[in-house]
């Protein structure tokens, strides 16, 4: 019994099963706040919590679907290119806004959290969180963050606009899609993507780009911030 | 639809090849995605070539976030040392970043296409 559970199957089939269920019920009810990401974290990990499996046991078969995202994210140059046209006549309100997007989220998520009382490390933590992991991993290490938790706070970022983006974005009067696929792609990288995808083609076209662009940017602005402010 | 994960791996694989030997801050993965824009734009790669696979990739892109998700239990001590600043900082920041990024671009794109 313990041995099957170790097996990349259990991970695998945990992971899917409890997808296809978050999915089939976000759809039924369609409340935001059911986002089948998010759902199935949240699952997930009681479920291992309640059973005491370990995380690596988990892991074994995790680890396989995630790597699926890596080919997916080359997959996002589809949406890009057969919106090419509508992003191009656009290109620069969509680089000065990722900048934009990529400044005021390192000055609100260190702001906040030095203002709420952070230790510093935490603080340094929050700076990369609106970028994609691999980038906001080799930033936390470089500026001196907690890397497992900037790790989790990619994620939480994530879930925050995939559950609420489009709708946050439409009750702030950000209608075009290509202003409301910037905004989630900029401040939630992929999962806020996934979620964008499904609601609109050119949005998650946009999106996509975004998390490039921001990865880019924040990687680019956060070295020169310190040299600036050498905080 | 082979042909296809042939192509979106191996881009990805290249990406990963010219993130490591040029030390790039830029993931593999990103890097993959623009080779393979300016592919489609060049006529190397043809729309149709990538279309099932990538389509499929897409589709289900949600679902591959879930184990990295689910690797935040690992952290909940640290988190929850100081869970204010943490999740306060993230949240209020997540929709400022919203905000700022959409409204920038509206305001510089105009109000239509």
């Amino acid at each position: 019994m313990t041995e099957l559970v170790t097996t990349p199957l259990f991970g695998i089939i945990l992971t899917l099963a409890t997808f296809w269920i978050a999915e089939l019920v976000y759809r039924r009810t369609g409340f935001i706040l059911l986002n089948p990401v998010f759902v199935s974290i949240c699952s997930i990990i009681i479920f291992l919590k309640m059973t005491h499996i370990d995380y690596a046991a988990y892991a074994s078969g995790g680890k396989l679907l995630l790597f699926l995202l890596g080919p997916s994210v080359v997959a996002l140059a589809l949406p890009l290119w057969q919106r090419r046209e509508q992003i191009l006549k656009r290109k620069l309100p969509i680089l000065v806004g990722v900048c934009a997007g990529a400044l005021s989220s390192i000055i609100s998520a260190a702001g906040t959290a030095w203002l709420l009382g952070g230790s510093h490390k935490v603080v340094l933590s929050l700076v990369p969180k609106s970028v994609t992991t691999p980038i906001a991993i080799g930033i936390s290490e470089k500026i001196g963050g907690i890397v497992p938790l900037t790790a989790a706070l990619v994620v939480l970022t994530g879930c925050i606009g995939a559950i609420c983006g489009p709708e946050f974005c439409r009750l702030i009067r950000i209608r075009k899609a290509t202003s409301m696929g910037l905004a989630i792609g900029t401040a939630s990288h992929g999962i806020g993507t996934a979620r964008v995808l499904e609601e609109d083609r050119l949005a998650g076209a946009v999106s996509g780009l975004a998390i490039g662009l921001n990865g880019l940017a924040t990687a680019i602005l956060v070295p020169l911030l310190w040299f600036l402010f050498g905080w | 639809m082979l042909q296809g994960l042939v192509l979106l791996f191996g881009f990805q694989f290249i990406g990963e090849l010219l993130s490591h030997l040029f030390a790039l801050p830029i993931p593999g993965n990103v890097i993959g995605m623009a080779l393979m824009l300016v592919a489609l734009t060049s006529g190397i790669v043809k729309e149709e070539s990538i279309s099932e696979a990538g389509e499929l990739l897409l589709k289900y892109m949600a679902l591959f976030f879930v184990p990295a998700g689910v690797g935040v239990m690992l952290y909940f001590d640290l988190i929850a040392r100081e869970w204010l600043p943490i999740i306060v900082g993230t949240v209020v920041s997540t929709f400022v970043v919203m905000a700022v990024t959409g409204w920038t671009e509206q305001l510089l794109g105009g109000a239509d296409d």
